[in-house]
């Protein structure tokens, strides 16, 4: 086992939030704001690429690809115009970090934005904001405004001859435009229908044009690579993850909320560390932990020790995804927490596909039936034979559908019934859920 | 004849703020401002009644097909009237470890109104995750977020302010 102190590490993303006036472009001056900017626009373009690469900076959405490989992706000798989209619509169940990026320092990922598009040749950015974020909203568009007001969007980027527009565009409820296709189709005034790829946004995006689509967070990380420089921001990560990350604990833990970690922090420092997690509320135990957001497959309590890092959690067969880390504790039914998730998959599939379309609704009527007592003993084998019908597990990414939707959905049935199968099969045994009507922990007054 | 759509004074601001929001999209691209176009609808109207969806096709070329298509898929948009307060309540795996069902439980007594139902004052519904899951639970009235609801006194200081 390993001490519950996690390594420490520099704050580059979250280091002013909760200091006075932090989402102020004044603020953000005052720590050397736009100075990154002022450095890359000395640079060639290519050379602003070439260092985002050597950083090791991976995109923090959920898929963690390298994000200068991304750029490079963009055609150089298009004719057409080229955008970038930011997908700030933040939907996987556990995640809430960009959210406060945008409310506590939403310079800090603009100014990711004008280097981005420097880099890229782009003069349109648009900004995709989840619908229901009224107060992000309101911060990000008092940020925007005032970067045009201070020459840094619009007609000439701090005095050079590039232009810079930068849109916010607010989403209307649906997960499903949070996947980088459904956001642009959204972005096109339509509904979230994902569409096949390739072609891949980088050459085939917004209005048919060359799009890079990037995560809130990963160009907020932008900035820090030219303050710094990229070797030192590589050596704050790991190996192959250059870097800090964000993550967001929630559930069953003594102080949830977003810390901004080293990457080779494991999931049981996370939880332990008095800084961070702070441990497990009195007399309870950890009984489960989802690491990177509701769709990434689920570990046991034995299975902690493991770095929150990109390539770590893939060989444990789960995934980063996008810094959700949900904790479950033993007085928690496994089966009402799968259903609980198959149930939003189910809500959120766009219809497209046939098995995302029927299997995600029809897990979810299997896992409610367990947990009312009324699952019979082959209903657990069908549970398992509709989600590998959506997408096969072990490993990651075998899904039949268009988008990742359909993965998502199905890794959390595969990875719970492969570690609690004795507490599903007690359920159909028993006839009834071992909880009793008490199938959560629950704090407060709720308890 | 029917009641207009809007007062002159709705029509004046959704025919300015629409010219506005066209500015940030290509000239040939006029239906990519769908979304923002019937969020700015339903900001004045308080939903989107039928009239103003196929106002807002004529507006952006599309046929009104088209907007009702949009309109339908994403959630936020009610295209039935809703109840003064919709109050979405997260129920998503998150809220759940902390007592969002209970909570939810608890509403529907104080409020007098199932989840999935509406009265004149109230619509009662279950979301999903809306970002607030380390102040869990959670819920939103209309667009405003309340969350780290671990009491019922919390829960009632919030709604004794609702008329
Ligand atoms: C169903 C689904 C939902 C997603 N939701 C989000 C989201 O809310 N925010 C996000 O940044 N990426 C989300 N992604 C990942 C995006 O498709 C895309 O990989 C990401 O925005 C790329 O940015 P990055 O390279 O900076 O990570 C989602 C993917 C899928 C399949
Ligand atoms: S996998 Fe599901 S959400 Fe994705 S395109 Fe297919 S039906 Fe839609
Ligand atoms: S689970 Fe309720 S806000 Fe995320």
């Amino acid at each position: 086992m390993t001490s519950p102190a996690a390594p420490a590490v520099e704050k580059v993303i979250s280091r002013a939030w909760g200091t006075p006036h932090s989402h102020t472009l004044a603020e953000y001056r005052k720590r050397g704001g736009y100075e990154a900017l002022k450095k890359a626009l000395e640079m060639a373009p290519q050379a602003v690429l070439e260092e985002v690469k050597k950083s090791n900076l991976r995109g923090r959405g959920g898929a963690g690809f390298p994000t200068g490989m991304k750029w490079s992706f963009v055609p150089k000798d298009s004719p057409k115009p080229k955008y970038l989209a930011v997908n700030g619509d933040e939907s996987e169940p556990g995640t809430f970090k960009d959210r406060y990026i945008l409310e506590e320092d939403p310079h800090l990922m603009l100014e990711g934005i004008a280097i981005a598009a420097w880099a890229l040749d782009v003069h349109t950015c648009y900004v995709y904001l989840r619908g229901e974020f009224k107060f992000a909203a309101q911060r990000l568009q008092a940020a925007i405004d005032e970067a045009y007001r201070e020459g840094i969007f619009g007609k000439k980027m701090l005095g050079k001859d590039f232009e810079l527009n930068v849109w916010l565009v607010r989403g209307a409820g649906a997960y499903i435009c949070g996947e980088e296709t459904a956001l642009l189709e959204s972005l096109e005034g339509k509904k979230g229908w994902p569409r096949l790829k390739p072609p891949f946004p980088a050459v085939v995006g917004l209005f048919g044009c060359p799009t890079v689509v990037n995560n809130v967070e990963t160009l907020a990380s932008v900035p820090p690579i030219f303050q710094r420089g990229a070797d030192w921001y590589a050596k704050l990560g790991t190996e192959k993850s250059g870097g800090t990350r964000l993550i967001c604990l929630s559930g069953s833990v003594n102080r949830p909320g977003v810390y901004e970690i080293s990457m080779a922090t494991t999931l049981r420092q996370l939880i332990e560390d008095p800084d961070l997690g702070g441990g497990m509320p009195a007399g309870r135990k950890v009984k489960a932990v989802i690491p990177g957001g509701s769709s990434a497959p689920v570990l046991a309590a034995d299975e902690l020790d493991v770095a929150l890092e990109f390539e770590a959690l893939k060989v444990k067969q789960t995934m980063a995804g996008s810094g959700g880390v949900i904790v479950m504790d033993d007085r928690t039914c496994m089966v009402r927490s799968l259903w609980r998730v198959a149930r939003f998959y189910a809500e959120e599939s766009c219809g497209q596909c046939t098995p995302c379309r029927e299997g995600t609704p029809w897990q979810t009527r299997l896992l409610r039936k367990i947990e009312e007592g009324r699952g019979e003993p082959e209903d657990l084998e069908m549970l398992l034979n509709v989600a590998t019908s959506i997408a096969p597990y072990p490993p990651i990414g075998l899904g039949t559908t268009i988008c990742a939707l359909g993965d998502a959905a199905a890794l959390p049935v595969h990875s719970f019934v492969a570690r609690f199968r004795a507490e599903f099969e007690a359920h159909i045994h028993e006839k009834r859920c071992p909880f009793g009507d008490r199938p959560w922990g629950h704090f407060g007054d709720w308890a | 004849m029917a009641e207009p759509l809007f007062t002159p004074e709705q029509q004046k601001t959704f025919d300015t703020e629409l010219a506005e929001i066209l500015t940030h999209y290509p000239p040939d691209r006029k239906s990519a401002a769908m979304l923002p176009a019937v969020r700015l609808l339903q900001s004045l109207k308080g939903w989107c009644p039928p009239e103003g969806l196929t106002l807002v096709a004529e507006r952006l070329g599309v046929t009104k097909e088209r907007a009702y298509e949009v309109a339908s898929f994403y959630v936020m948009y009610h295209l039935k009237k809703p109840g003064k307060y919709v109050v979405d309540v997260c129920t998503n795996l998150s809220c759940s470890l902390r007592g969002a069902e209970s909570l939810l439980g608890y509403l529907e007594d104080k409020l007098g109104v199932h989840a999935g139902e509406s009265t004149e004052q109230w619509t009662l519904r279950e979301t999903e995750c809306l970002a607030s899951c380390g102040t869990a639970p959670c819920l939103q009235i209309n667009e405003d977020h309340f969350e780290n609801l671990t009491s019922r006194e919390k829960v009632d200081a919030v709604f004794a302010k609702l008329k």
